[in-house]
């Protein structure tokens, strides 16, 4: 699958290891994090995308996550809280050489920093979002953030919040996002498996990490991703295969008019045939869609690349632009330039 | 009709302004009006007046669209107080300009739009050309409108059309009564329609009509000629301070090999300088229009960490917005331009009116100890110089530099001398070479305090930046108490440093006396004409107008010893001044400040001079 890597970054030319992005600073999230795990799987995959390790680029914003750049031996800016978005789209366009990574939270990118959020995703700026859920703030210890359960009692919300929380994968879809994983913390090879489909993705990959926080929302997970449930209400998709899940991996997926609905396999008439087959390469997000708003208990919550459509990149474009306005103008440097247009000799 | 002898007056320099309906065409014709005097040796300066709507209702006072222009046979310092010729197009426009017109001033009016009820939507109880208020003035009434559809008549052109090209009719009038070439503007026409080419024919007509009217008709007693002004051999061009501003960062950029970026977010009036960049991408320029102020500038920095002249371009609220992210520079110690087209404020405030009340913003607001470079361009054609230097000073001392201009500088146009680019100075970032054994993120130049800009993607040069405090030289995130006072020290010696690098503060007279004149930025065309003025009257007045703010040139203490006044003159309610009474504290400060969205007028400051003068 090396083979689908883009060739704008240039390769190592050296079998790279963990050992060459594990960086020398001390890792200050709380023993137990789900950040950990997060950790692990980048330093896992780097090596294994195959870039030169200068080429890599880590932004974050403010948060839990956003210390992500310290902890990882690559080039990295640590910005301002919601930003990271922003500046990562700055850093890609500038050098669209360089792997671009976020790494940032639920409170980062869905609240201070939504507009940023919708606004890379929507122009498709080819950088790789690891989105950190943990439904909480946690620097700040233990407010309610915008993917907060309704009623969840936090330090902000005595009676319960009253708010509506995101679907991450519905927004992403609903700004037209063109890649979107959902992956739980506990699963280091389904991470790296996502990340490495979001590093062969061209445009702004979104990875929603279901990430625990031990200190402040522990367990918020634990109703999808808890050992004893995990495999009635978790469905991991693989590409070009049928959507099943459960325990004998006999449950599916079954499209019923307009809307999806779960069978098992021998029971009313439901056969493989029946089952929906992952197409993740699908331009239109309409499954996409209505996988990535699945959740118990009447569904299972999706898992693995639910979306990962071809587009053009903002970035390919600005470049484009760039070398049709050198091909055609006039002006080639800026002697031309302020020599352009009525001028006239005074002698 | 019998062609009329005039007489010939010869006048050093004129101010006209054309004023109309915002859709009367009135930017069209004062562009072209200063191009042919601009081919024919004048120097000038221009100001575009516009209302903050786009179409106000027409015939009102808020819909009134101006453009006034002052050309002279010597150097051209402001876009002049008052007017000698107005070209008022409807009656709103009269009613609202006729306070800038002199007295005895030429005014063009077209009769045809003075109909009862526009008459009555200026607010006029009676016709104005009728009731004898204008007498003082040499009135010429021109049924336009009328005379433009006669003069197309024969070419078979809609109405609506014709009506359309009246402005040509009363720029015909006006090259008639200057005496210029109407063939100057036929090769204008041939480029501005090409799309259009049956527009040429009808404005070369109607441009010809109004000649030949003005020809005609008593009303012009005598034509003006306005001779040619010595100004330095070379080529020139006309320039926007906007423009101007926009080139300066391109022309950094290619001298510096460092590509350009530049993130900004649409605000009047520095949305130009966005616009004029988002043109040259042949140039590699990379221009992205973000989604807000912050994005704009959050960009930038990230494209500056990468290693681009990373700029941003805003107005007062835009900055306000970007303070956090200022600081996020200021704390990474990165090379970053931001460009503050100062208007009106407070907040949303007078969007396209011009003001210096930016100043305490730019020099203090942020959180922490924040210190940034802060310079000011003082005329639109110099607007292309200081945002060079604004790049230069901030790539090469590795800290955020705020360029202040104006409205008034960005709109207005002035001639503007091009300049070679072998020319301009050498700009030499600190870049860290591939595989440095001696590298860290924050090791300093001693000379300089400059950290090295090390470019993502280079070899053996992977480091860690960002907001948290640094430890000094390895960079890595430090709460020591003692190492945030040691790069809270840095960081402001740093700044301070870059005094040693930019030119010593002029002055203009002698180098002491009674009385200084301090201005600083947009307002150097009018102060340095009113004291031109008293000079002349052999009054003991010199002039220093500063460019460096933050820093002050290291002279600015020595200067103002050698007088007894100072007299600061802005446009706010004193926000130089009283930076000036803290870094310079044992001299004697008088203020003359003035918060209107307008600029200084010649005559309040020469007022304002010869009271102090008189004083003693």
């Amino acid at each position: 699958m090396d083979d689908f890597i883009n060739m704008t970054v240039e390769r190592s030319s050296v079998q790279l290891t963990k050992t060459d992005f594990e960086s020398d600073q001390m890792v200050k999230w709380c023993p137990g994090c789900g950040a950990h795990a997060i950790l692990t799987a980048v330093e896992r995959v780097f090596p294994k995308i195959g870039y030169r390790k200068e080429n890599f680029c880590m932004v974050s914003g403010i948060g839990c996550s956003s210390r992500f750049p310290y902890y990882v031996n690559t080039y990295g800016i640590h910005g301002i809280h919601g930003r990271a978005a922003a500046i990562g789209t700055g850093v890609k366009i500038a050098n669209p050489k360089l792997s671009t990574w976020i790494a940032t939270g639920d409170g980062d990118s869905l609240a201070i920093g939504g507009n940023h959020f919708i606004h890379i995703i929507r122009r498709n700026v080819d950088v790789n979002i690891l989105l950190f859920n943990n439904q909480i703030y946690g620097l700040t210890k233990g407010q309610y953030s915008p993917t907060t359960p309704m009623g969840k009692v936090t330090k902000t919300s005595p009676q319960g919040t009253i708010e509506h929380p995101f679907n991450i994968g519905e927004l992403v879809m609903g700004a037209q996002g063109t890649f979107f994983a959902r992956v739980p913390d506990n699963n280091i090879n389904l991470m790296t498996e996502c990340m490495f489909e979001a590093a062969k993705h061209d445009g702004t990959s979104i990875i929603e990490i279901m990430q625990n926080c031990i200190i402040f929302a522990d367990k918020a997970h634990a109703d999808v991703t808890g050992k004893e449930v995990k495999d009635e209400n978790m469905l991991v998709l693989k590409n070009g295969e049928p959507m099943l899940f459960g325990k004998e991996m006999k449950k599916g997926l079954r499209l019923n008019g307009t809307r999806l609905e779960v069978v098992e396999i021998g029971k009313k008439g439901a056969t493989i045939e029946n089952i929906l087959v992952h197409d993740q390469y699908d331009q239109d997000p309409g499954i996409h869609n209505m996988l990535a708003k699945l959740a118990p208990p009447h569904f299972p919550m999706v898992f693995g690349v639910i979306r990962s459509a071809m587009f053009p990149t903002y970035d390919d474009l600005v470049q484009e632009q760039i070398k049709y306005a050198k091909d055609n103008s006039k002006i080639k440097c800026v002697d031309d330039l302020l020599n352009s247009g009525d001028t006239w000799e005074i002698r | 009709m019998a062609k009329q002898k005039r007489n010939v007056v010869e006048e050093e320099s004129v101010v006209v302004k054309f004023v109309g309906d915002s859709g009367d065409g009135m930017q069209l014709i004062g562009d072209m009006f200063s191009e042919v005097a601009a081919l024919s040796g004048n120097d000038l300066a221009t100001f575009p007046d516009f209302p903050a709507e786009i179409r106000a209702p027409q015939n009102t006072i808020a819909g009134v669209s101006g453009f006034q222009m002052h050309m002279g046979s010597s150097k051209i310092y402001t876009t002049g107080d008052l007017v000698d010729v107005l070209v008022a197009m409807n009656p709103a426009s009269l009613k609202s300009n006729l306070k800038w017109a002199k007295k005895g001033a030429t005014i063009l009016t077209d009769t045809d739009a003075f109909d009862d009820k526009a008459i009555e939507k200026a607010g006029y109880k009676q016709d104005p050309l009728k009731d004898h208020s204008l007498d003082s003035f040499n009135l010429i009434k021109a049924p336009m409108t009328t005379l433009t559809k006669e003069s197309l008549k024969d070419m078979g052109i809609d109405n609506k059309i014709a009506e359309r090209s009246k402005n040509m009719f009363a720029l015909g009038i006006l090259y008639y009564i200057f005496n210029r070439d109407l063939k100057s503007s036929f090769g204008y026409f041939e480029k501005r329609f090409k799309k259009k080419p049956e527009l040429i024919g009808i404005n070369k007509v109607v441009l010809q009509a109004g000649y030949n009217y003005a020809d005609t008709i008593e009303a012009i007693e005598s034509v003006i000629h306005v001779s040619p002004a010595k100004m330095k051999k070379g080529r020139y061009r006309n320039i926007t301070g906007n423009t101007g501003t926009a080139w300066g960062l391109l022309a950094a950029s290619e001298k510096s090999g460092r590509p350009l970026f530049l993130g900004s977010y649409p605000i009047t009036p520095a949305t130009e300088i966005l616009m004029e960049l988002s043109k040259h991408k042949s140039l590699g320029a990379k221009v992205f229009q973000a989604e807000d102020e912050i994005a704009g500038i959050c960009s930038a920095i990230g494209a500056s960490y990468t290693g681009s002249l990373a700029c941003t371009s805003t107005s007062g609220p835009g900055l306000s917005l970007k303070s956090e992210a200022i600081g996020l520079a200021v704390m990474t110690e990165l090379p970053l331009v931001i460009v503050d087209v100062q208007r009106g404020g407070p907040s949303t405030g007078l969007p396209t009116k011009s003001e210096q009340s930016d100043l305490y913003q730019a020099l203090f607001g942020r959180n922490g100890e924040c210190p940034v470079i802060v310079i000011a361009a003082s005329t639109s054609e110099n607007c292309f110089y200081y945002a060079y230097e604004a790049a230069k000073l901030s790539m090469e001392h590795m800290t955020p530099c705020i360029l202040l201009t104006d409205g008034y500088l960005g709109f207005g146009s002035a001639l503007f001398k091009i300049p070679k680019m072998a020319d301009m100075p050498a700009i030499n970032p600190p870049i860290a070479e591939a595989n440095d054994p001696d590298f860290k993120p924050y090791r300093r130049d001693p000379k300089t305090l400059v950290r090295k800009w090390a470019i993502p993607g280079t070899e053996g040069l992977r480091h860690r930046i960002g907001g948290l405090e640094k430890e000094d030289i390895s960079g890595t995130i430090s709460t020591d108490p003692l190492n945030h006072q040691k790069m809270v020290d840095y960081r402001n010696a740093k700044v301070e440093k870059v005094a040693d690098f930019i030119p010593k503060q002029e002055i203009d007279g002698n180098p002491s006396g009674e009385l200084l004149i301090v201005s600083w930025g947009g307002t150097y065309g009018a102060v340095h004409s009113a004291v031109k003025e008293i000079q002349q009257e052999g009054k003991k007045v010199s002039h220093a107008h500063f460019h460096y703010i933050m820093p002050l040139p290291k002279n600015t203490g020595d200067i103002f010893s050698g007088f007894k006044r100072i007299l600061v003159c802005e446009l706010n309610s004193g926000q130089f001044v009283n930076y000036l009474r803290m870094k310079h504290p044992k001299h004697d400060y008088y203020q003359f400040n003035k918060v209107q969205g307008l600029p200084f007028m010649i005559n309040e400051l020469t007022e304002k001079f010869n009271q102090l003068l008189e004083e003693k």
